[in-house]
Formats: structure tokens, sequence, C-alpha cells
């Protein structure tokens, strides 16, 4: 019933939207949508808390502890997006950068993106999952051009084609996964249940899934935005609107992250060795070295932000690959408080640039004088991003550490130099446009506080300590790990 | 008929598609890269059918009538329909160096050749020498993709590309579970709506097709 409801509200919502997504209620239409999302994905989460894992009837939808912490969250910062898109899309109508019909458009795709986020996240058959990722890219690819600048058709063509080239190898990795589970599990709509591969998996040919994962890794790993298969990603969570961007990188990177992982945990199951998980090492490294030192580069502030998510995608991927009780559990927690943290500070960014009238950071000045809230939010999520104590990042980065210089200590110097790169990189960046006397060109715009202080919050409050149901799940979905 | 005849069959209608891959790679011409993409479906189709035929297996038969459908009728017509109203029928694309292109193809064909021959031997199917040319056919649609510069040229690198993807399901296992191929299908016929869309979109942003002008969004160090 929760599981129904959680897939069904956010396409009950968009259907409204798209005729009336341009009316002065369509937000509020659009936080209800999302927040009885949200109730539904917690009353999934207390169902799983109950009885531990969940399947509906056929099996079609499985929900364990692995998916559920994932599902709540995309429900929750889809609810706080759709909040600080209401004043931040209101200004864009007011500006005249975004006409009525555009204005359904996003609101109607923003909900049907939910939705395939949601569907890849929770559907059991591994070629839904595909088509849900495939559906995601689709839902927000006419988003990313929303302004129709040169710019964002660029971003949006190469964020369309690239991620079409991944995502096709992708599908041939689900086809040789299906030729290798056709063998054992028989012809038939269940054999990509992931459940039943999941339990048939050591007796699948391993060269077979070796090399399916390697199209699996390549695919979806595009969709992640793993070096060197990352370039359409500065693109595409730049050039649209700010939500977009919010959820772009706090949401779809981790469903991306999420169907590599399920993928692990077979390819893992067939060959009983770590070498998927070294693949994912090597990329995830290479990953954080390249978007550390990218950040240098960049002038236009919410490009920056995108490089850091591919950085922290990366260091996922990394501790993924190491595998382990202690960096799986870490890159779990890392997959949460990233997202938490990433998101606000897009909040924040989005409204910077409102207040300045540019996405440039050399003209961005004084924000802390301009609006306390915005730019103190934007030192604090900085300061959480980059891995400072009391936030959860700081925690999850310290215990990847941990576990990097238990099980492979020649790999923790580069990952060392790619996080103090990073650090540096972001604090010199942000510092001129916090501090110091506001330009003369900055304009006060309505903020939506609540969501950022909201997300920060709760990544301080995972920094200090970890609730209990969640460490279970996480104990859970570790356990649920080969390797 | 004989399985070793329609095995025959198939290898011939296989290297079909491969060759006409080959072929999208060098034309230069818009409308006629339009034409070489429905022939392709079209012997995709009918090395669909003959399988279901060679192999009883029933449900191909709808696979291949789907890919009649959409790869050789709807989809092209929907695109012919988008150049004429566009007025880029006579587009010809300036390509460098075409000669080396094909033979990159040429050596992507040989690595899907090595890649797949250690899986072919698990396979028992009357379609298991097909296999590596269904990754090749991905491959050379992926450098389609790749090397081309004209936003059309581009759509149909990525639909060759899913072509080759549906020859793949066809030879390693008979085709996927039907609910997995109506969703691809459903994808493919939604990205090819939003292709039409950007096609617009690109020519009013840039006042071509030619992607080449695209090169706004760079890495900008000093200046």
């Amino acid at each position: 019933m929760m599981l129904a409801g959680l897939l069904i509200a956010p396409v009950v919502t968009a259907v409204p939207l798209a005729f009336y997504g341009h009316r002065r209620f369509a937000p509020a239409i659009n936080i209800a949508g999302s927040a009885a999302a949200l109730l539904f994905s917690v009353g999934l989460a207390w169902q799983v808390f109950e009885q531990g894992s969940v399947q509906t009837e056929g099996g079609s939808f499985f929900v364990d502890a692995f998916n559920v912490f994932l599902a709540v969250l995309t429900a929750f910062v889809s609810m706080t997006t759709a909040a600080f898109s209401r004043p931040y899309m209101a200004h864009e109508f007011k500006q005249g950068r975004v006409g009525p019909r555009r204005m359904r458009l996003y609101h109607a795709m923003f909900q049907l993106f939910i939705f395939a986020m949601l569907l890849a996240l929770l559907t059991n058959n591994m070629g839904i999952l595909w088509i849900a990722m495939e559906l995601a890219t689709l839902a927000t690819v006419l988003l990313v051009s929303l302004y129709r600048t040169p710019e964002s058709v660029e971003a949006a063509w190469k964020y369309f084609i690239l991620c079409g080239v991944g995502i096709a190898q992708a599908l041939f990795g689900t086809t040789l996964l299906y030729f290798a589970a056709e063998r054992v599990l028989g012809e038939g709509g269940t054999t990509l249940h992931w459940t039943n591969l999941n339990a048939a998996a050591s007796s699948l040919e391993p060269t077979i899934l070796s090399l399916a994962f390697v199209f699996f890794l390549v695919g979806y790993g595009t969709k992640v935005g793993l070096a060197p298969l990352h370039n359409w990603l500065p693109d595409a969570h730049s050039e649209g609107p700010t939500p977009i961007s919010a959820v772009l990188s706090g949401l779809l990177l981790n469903v991306a992250l999420y169907a590599v992982v399920r993928c692990k945990i077979l390819v893992d199951g067939a060959t009983g060795t770590n070498r998927a998980g070294q693949l994912m090492m090597a990329l995830g490294l290479l990953s954080l070295v390249v978007a550390a030192f990218a950040l240098f580069l960049q002038r236009d502030v919410k490009r920056m932000f995108s490089y850091s998510s591919i950085e922290h995608m990366g260091i996922m991927a990394f501790a993924f690959g190491l595998g382990g009780k202690l960096a799986t559990f870490a890159a779990l927690l890392h997959m949460l408080v990233h997202s938490l943290v990433k998101s606000s500070i897009f909040f924040t960014v989005g409204h910077a640039s409102h207040m300045h009238g540019t996405q440039q950071m050399d003209r961005i000045q004084g924000l802390i004088r301009g609006n306390p809230l915005v730019g103190w939010g934007l030192v604090v999520g900085v300061m959480a991003i980059a891995g400072l104590p009391p936030f959860g990042v700081f925690v999850s980065e310290f215990l990847i550490l941990t576990a990097t210089m238990r099980e492979a200590p020649f790999l923790a110097p580069i990952l060392l130099l790619g996080l103090a790169v990073a650090f540096a990189g972001l604090l010199r960046k942000v510092q001129p446009m916090v501090f110091g006397a506001p330009s003369a060109h900055q304009v006060p715009v309505r903020a939506a506080h609540v969501p950022v202080l909201l997300h920060l919050a709760l990544a301080l409050v995972l920094g200090l300590f970890i609730p209990s149901f969640l460490s279970q799940w996480f104990e859970t979905a570790v356990s649920m790990m080969r390797w | 008929m004989s399985p070793v005849f329609l095995a025959q069959v198939i290898d011939l209608l296989s290297a079909l598609v491969l060759l006409l891959g080959f072929g999208l790679l060098a034309q230069r011409r818009i409308y006629a890269l339009l034409h070489l993409f429905a022939w392709q479906g079209l012997f995709l189709a009918a090395n669909t059918a003959i399988v279901a035929y060679g192999a009883g297996v029933r449900h191909l038969y709808f696979s291949a009538l789907m890919t009649l459908a959409m790869k050789v009728v709807l989809i092209p017509y929907i695109l012919h329909v988008l150049i004429r109203r566009m007025k880029i029928e006579r587009d010809v694309e300036a390509m460098v160096n075409v000669p080396l292109t094909l033979l990159i193809g040429i050596a992507l064909v040989v690595l899907s050749y090595n890649v797949m021959s250690p899986i072919q031997e698990f396979s028992t199917l009357m379609t298991r020498s097909t296999l590596a040319i269904a990754l090749a056919t991905v491959m050379l649609g992926l450098l389609m993709m790749i090397t081309r510069r004209h936003a059309v040229a581009q759509v149909i690198g990525f639909l060759a590309m899913e072509n080759g993807l549906f020859f793949a399901a066809t030879s390693a296992t008979y085709g996927m579970p039907m609910v997995v191929e109506l969703g691809v299908a459903l994808d493919i016929l939604i990205a090819a709506l939003i292709f039409g869309v950007f096609f617009f979109q690109i020519r009013t942003t840039f006042e071509s097709l030619d992607l080449s002008k695209m090169a706004r969004l760079k890495e900008d160090v000093g200046e």
C-alpha cells in the first residue's frame, strides 16, 4: 500500500501541474505532492523497520535496508527542493526568463523526474531499473535547456547524447546479465529480478558477469559522473534552473551509484573476487583527483559545486569498491550526508546568484552582509561539504580514510591529496563571495531559508550521532555486500 | 527449411546490418542517412522474424513487428517530417577523414569479436555467431555519435546503437522479457520525440543544426 502510494503520488501530482503549472497555486501543489510522497516513504520505511525487507506480490518491487533510506531521502529532498523552488521560480517568472508554458513543463517534469528515481530505487527488475534511469534523463533533459540560452541548449544536448551513449552500455550489460541468468533461472520475466539473481549469484557464469560489469560500470558510471565520463555533468548541473541542479546533484547521482552497487553485489557473488570493486576504486580515485583540481579553474559557482559532486561521487565509488564493513558503512552514510549538504548549497547558491544577477563568482561579493542567512548558510554548507567536523561528511570521510589505511594503505596518500586539494579549492573560491562589503549591484531577494536550515541541521545531527534505526539499516545493507 | 539454411540466412542478414552500420558512418547526406537507417531496421526486423521462426519463439514475432513499426516506419517518418519542415533535406555534412573513421570502425569490429568470443562459448542458440556483430553495431553507432557534428546524424547514431542493443538481446537470449522490451521501446520513442523538440531549439539558438558551433561550454582558464 505504502509502496504503491509512494510511486503513484508523483505521477498524480504531475497531471494537474502539466495543465496549471503556471498558476499561483502550482508551487503549493508541487510541495503537497512531494509531501505526500514523503509521508508514504516514511510509512514504507516503518514497514521495513518492522518486518525487514518488503516484497510485492510477484516480486516486481522490492524494498530492503539498502534502498529504503534512499527512497526516504529522495522524497525528503524533493519536498524541500519544491519548497525552495517556490520563491526561486517565482523570481524567474517575474524576470521573464521562463514563460507560463515552461512553468508548466518545469513543474510536471519535476514530479515525473522524482517518479523515475523512485521507480529506479524500488523496482526489483534489472531491466526496469535501466528503463527508469533512462526515464530520469528524459524527464530532466528539457529542464536543463529551460532558459533556451545557447549555453543551456548546448548543455542539454551534451547531457542527452553523452548519457545516451553511456546508458546504452548499461543496457548491453543487462542483456549479458540476462544471458547468464537464463542458463540458471530459465526464461521469463522474473529471471531479471534482483532477488532471484542474488540468490543464484554463485552459479552465474563469472566470465559473462565480469564482462557485464564493465558495461554496467561504464553505463551507470556515466550517470554517476565518474571520470573520465564526467564531461556532461558540470554543464548539465550548472545551466539548468537551480532546483533542478539541486536534485540532479543531490539525488540522481545517488540513484545511479545505487544501480552500480546492486550490479556489483551480483558480480561479486558470481566471481568470488573483488575485481569489480577494484575497477570502481580506480574510477573513484580518478574522479576525486580530477574534480579536486578542476575546482580551482572554475568561474561559475554552480559549475564549481558540480565538480564538487563529481569529487564526492568518486569518494563513494572508491569506498564501495574497497568493500568491507567499515568502508561500505561509510559510503552509505556519505551518500546520505552528501546529498543533504549539496542540495542545501545549491539552494543558497541559487539565491546568491539571484541577488547578483549572475553565476560568475567574481561578481558575487559580500553575501553575509547582504543576506546573513544565505551567506552563513553557504559558509556552513561549504564547511560541511569540505569535510570539517562536526558535520556528517567529516565522519564518513574519516571512516573511509581509516578503512583505506587498513585495507589499502598505499592508496591513502592519493585519497588525502584529493581531499586536501578540494578543501583548499572550495575555501579559496568561497571566501571572497561571502565576506567583505556587498557589491553595488546586489539586490535583496525573497529567500527560502527553511530547506537550507533543515538540511544543514540534519547533516550536523548525523555528524554527532547516528540514530539506531539508521545504523541498523546500514548494518543490514553492509551485510548484503559480498566483499 | 533446414536449420543450417536458416542459420546462414541469419548470418547474411546480420552481415547486412553491420554493413549498413558502416554505411551510416560514411554517408554525408542527411536524407540518405535516414534511408540507410530505415534499411538497417528492416534487416533487423527480418532477422528477428527468422530467428522467431527457426527457434519457434512466439514472442519474437511480436518484437519483429514492433521493430518494423518503430524503426522502419514511425521513427524514420517522424525524422522525415522534421527534416522536411526544417528544410534541411539537402544538408551535406562536412566530415574530416572518412577513411580514418572507417578504419577505426573496422578495429572496433575486431575488438568486438575479441571481447565476445569467450562469451559465445556459453551459448547454444542458433544465433550465437551474431553476438559479436551485435556488439560491433553498438560500437559503430557509438563511433558515429562521437565523430559526427550534425545533430540529425548524432541522433541517427543513437538510434543505430539502439538497433545494435536490440540485436544483441535477440542473439544472446532470443529477446529480453516482454516488460523490459516494451519499456525500452517506450523510452526510445520518448527520446525520439524529445530529439525532435531539440532540433528546433538548436536551430533557433544556433541557426543551424551543425553542432560545431556549440563550443561555449569549456573550462575557461586564464583569459
